[in-house]
């Protein structure tokens, strides 16, 4: 570096340098893997049980808990943008003049050092022959420079100045990009709600920050079905829902997974669903001296004396996950029986995929599921993300910039025409790109199979 | 005929490939590598019907999808993207000697696929997450993209093994020119970056639709871009830093490396939203 440089110039030459680019994307790359392996969200808890006390202090000085969000990737990202700019406006004034250039000039002297020249004989006329190579590259790559030489004459032709922006088109894309998540995380949110079919909400949770996000408008699940493949496995899983506003039913739509819901800026999908807890059960109560049986349709809450004057059972609720004994048995109803004898009470489980299952308790009375309104939620992804516009020219941007970075080139074609002793002619063909050298060798090699034929 | 007798012979068609194009090279006989690259399109084609037949079946059994829905589908359309590289880059180049760089790799892929014990070979449905037309697009988009890096790769290793002596008597002797290895490694890193972008992209615009967040860290979105940003690496380092050879070669090496880990070690060793393949 200069000796005499202000400090605002020295930091200009800092992110002015590739240097720092390689080194912040080779950063961006390892720390990256970081989140991959480290759990991510994750509870105090859950990361004391995992890795301790001492790492979780570290774990938490440096957000590693949140890595994608972290103050330090941040700054990277921060100055790989800046480095991109800077970097970016240092270039594009000298690309700039080679694109524009004032006047578009050659020199004939340059071609014969070329690598790649080829040369040929062509039994006509020079005169005819460079007739016949101006009109092929007029044709083929665009306007024709000639200019006279002691030994002949020299044909230019070019074409693809502008691809050498198509670099600038991917940097300002990644930018965007950027910019486009930066938007969203600010102005943006993705929140989570469950819905038992038959509910309306106008609020949902989201999850990271853990606050409740108002919608503006209330979902209404009317029905929510799921469809199983034979081998078990869900097929398929839809909702219906109805937008109300204002008190007023806008419309319904179905969604499915892939299938989502947009309204005024703000998205739902479809993402899960469960079973929601039923209003009612019939039961059948089984006295086990006789094996008679009495029906029962109970609501949650509801109380029932048992034959006999034998008690009470009241049905309490309705659970995803019965454990017995460290087992999980499924969705059960549980309710408490209360002996009129003033025993204690005691709660029994009726586990909805084992019907039977009371009967092992071996008790005055057994109680069997026999039916239930089987009712869903669904689950709900529901997310606003105003970015998304500026991601999307983003994600066009970046494919159309790689195209013509990768794919497209700046290349200048040189022929020369001479006049041989026996009346023929001599070609003489070279040129240069600024990308693909050896595409153009090989582009090259064809057109002297073309020109040997006009 | 069906689809795991096609896919079940190419495996061998790709085998028989590649000991022609080892034999050309081992005993500098250009016949042999002739017949190699002629049994590799043969091999191609078989894997074409292969992939055709299975489509078809998962039609006739009422699924009705693109087979690129679990880890043994990938492989195989990933033979299938290495090779048809290839032979384009034989086609056009017209350097047959390379073939042995590249034909083991695509054997390789498919007889994991097809020799794995715990690779499931069954037709199966798709889940509802799957159910999309993005998944064709963004599948054949990352796949071209892998492809380019396993040729990359493959020609990354001309770099270690051609001796610097031009009139060495080794077999690596008969290697293409230094200038043509480094132009055929760009291009095919140049091609996979291409279409990792756009695979990328495709897989951001599906999630988007399917989850409502184009990007959500997850261990597959996250080691696409490191790999990404390796090669993102590679390219700054051959045209800003004029990088080449050798050294270059270990970034490309470096890239595939990364890619392999996208492709299996996210599966096999990190859970996440991708689990499929």
């Amino acid at each position: 570096m200069e000796k005499n440089l202000t400090f605002p110039e020295k930091v200009w030459q800092i992110f002015a340098s590739v240097k720092l680019t390689i080194y912040t994307l080779v950063l961006l790359a390892v720390t990256s893997i970081i989140g991959t392996v480290i759990l991510q969200n994750g509870t105090p808890r859950q990361y004391q049980q995992l890795y301790g006390d001492g790492i979780y202090n570290l774990i938490k000085i440096f957000n590693i808990d949140d890595m994608y969000g972290a103050w330090w990737f941040l700054a990277l990202l921060i100055i790989l943008c800046i480095n991109i700019v800077v970097c970016s406006t240092e270039r594009l004034s000298s690309t700039w003049k080679i694109i524009f250039p004032k006047k578009l000039s050659f020199n004939p002297q340059r071609f014969k050092k070329l690598k790649n020249l080829e040369s040929f004989n062509l039994k006509r006329d020079a005169n005819d022959a460079a007739q016949g190579c101006e009109q092929f590259l007029t044709k083929t790559v665009g306007r024709v420079l000639k200019q006279e030489t002691e030994t002949g004459m020299v044909l230019y032709a070019e074409k693809g100045r502008w691809t050498r922006m198509g670099v600038y088109v991917v940097h300002a894309s990644i930018l965007l990009l950027l910019l486009g998540g930066l938007i969203g995380s600010i102005f943006g949110f993705k929140a989570s709600l469950n819905l038992d079919e038959g509910e309306t909400a106008d609020t949902a949770f989201i999850v990271q920050k853990r606050a409740m996000v108002d919608l503006g408008f209330s979902i209404r699940c009317n029905d929510f079905q799921v469809k199983f493949y034979d081998s078990g496995a869900p097929e398929e899983f839809k909702s219906n829902l109805t937008i109300i506003e204002n008190g007023t039913e806008s419309f319904t739509k179905d969604i499915l997974v892939n299938h989502p819901l947009r309204y005024k800026g703000i998205n739902i999908f479809q993402s899960s669903y469960g079973t929601a807890q039923p209003d009612a059960v019939v039961l059948d109560v089984i006295r086990s001296s006789d094996q008679s049986v009495s029906h029962h349709t109970l609501k949650i809450g509801q109380e029932i004396s048992l034959p006999d004057g034998q008690g009470v059972f009241k049905l309490e609720g309705f659970l995803p996950h019965f454990d017995f004994r460290n087992n999980n048995l499924g969705e059960a109803f549980v309710g408490r029986i209360t002996p009129a004898d003033g025993t204690a009470g005691f709660q029994i489980g009726l586990p909805i995929k084992f019907p039977t299952f009371d009967k092992m308790r071996k008790g005055a009375f057994a109680f069997v599921v026999k039916e239930f309104e089987q009712k869903h939620y669904t689950g709900l992804q529901i997310t606003k993300d105003p970015g998304i516009w500026y991601v999307y020219s983003g994600f066009i941007l970046m494919i159309i910039g790689c195209w013509i970075t990768f794919f497209m080139s700046h290349q200048s074609y040189f022929i020369e025409v001479t006049q041989t002793r026996d009346g023929d002619s001599q070609i003489s063909l070279s040129g240069t790109t600024n990308r693909n050298a050896q595409g153009l060798k090989l582009k090259l090699k064809k057109i002297v199979t073309k020109l040997k034929d006009i | 005929m069906n689809s795991s007798l096609a896919l079940s012979s190419t495996t061998f068609i790709y085998a028989l490939a590649s000991i022609f194009y080892i034999a050309s090279f081992s005993f500098k006989n250009k016949t042999f590598s002739k017949i190699g690259f002629i049994i590799l399109i043969l091999g191609f084609l078989d894997n074409t019907c292969g992939i055709i037949l299975r489509w078809i079946e998962s039609y006739q059994m009422g699924y009705g999808h693109a087979p690129f829905s679990n880890m043994y589908e990938s492989l195989v359309f990933f033979s299938w993207t290495v090779a048809l590289l290839y032979i384009f880059v034989e086609l056009k180049y017209k350097e047959s000697i390379i073939g042995v760089f590249v034909s083991p790799l695509v054997f390789l892929a498919i007889a994991y696929a097809s020799f794995d014990p715990g690779m499931s070979t069954k037709i199966s449905p798709l889940i509802p997450a799957l159910k999309s037309n993005w998944l064709i697009a963004h599948v054949i988009t990352c796949f071209l993209g892998y492809a380019g890096f396993a040729v990359a790769f493959g020609f990354s290793i001309m770099y270690f093994v051609k001796p610097k002596d031009e009139n060495s008597v080794s077999i690596f002797a008969k290697l293409p020119s230094w200038e043509l290895i480094d132009e055929l490694t760009y291009q095919m890193v140049v091609f996979g970056f291409l279409f990792l972008t756009i695979g990328i992209i495709t897989g951001a615009v599906w999630a988007n639709s399917a989850w409502g967040k184009y990007w959500s860290w997850d261990p597959k979105e996250t080691w696409s871009l490191i790999t990404w940003i390796v090669y993102a690496v590679f390219m700054h380092l051959r045209m800003m830093k004029g990088w080449y050879g050798k050294n270059l070669a270990w970034v490309s090496i470096i890239g595939f490396m990364a890619v392999l880990f996208t492709y299996f070690g996210v599966n096999y060793v990190l859970s996440g939203l991708h689990s499929y393949a």
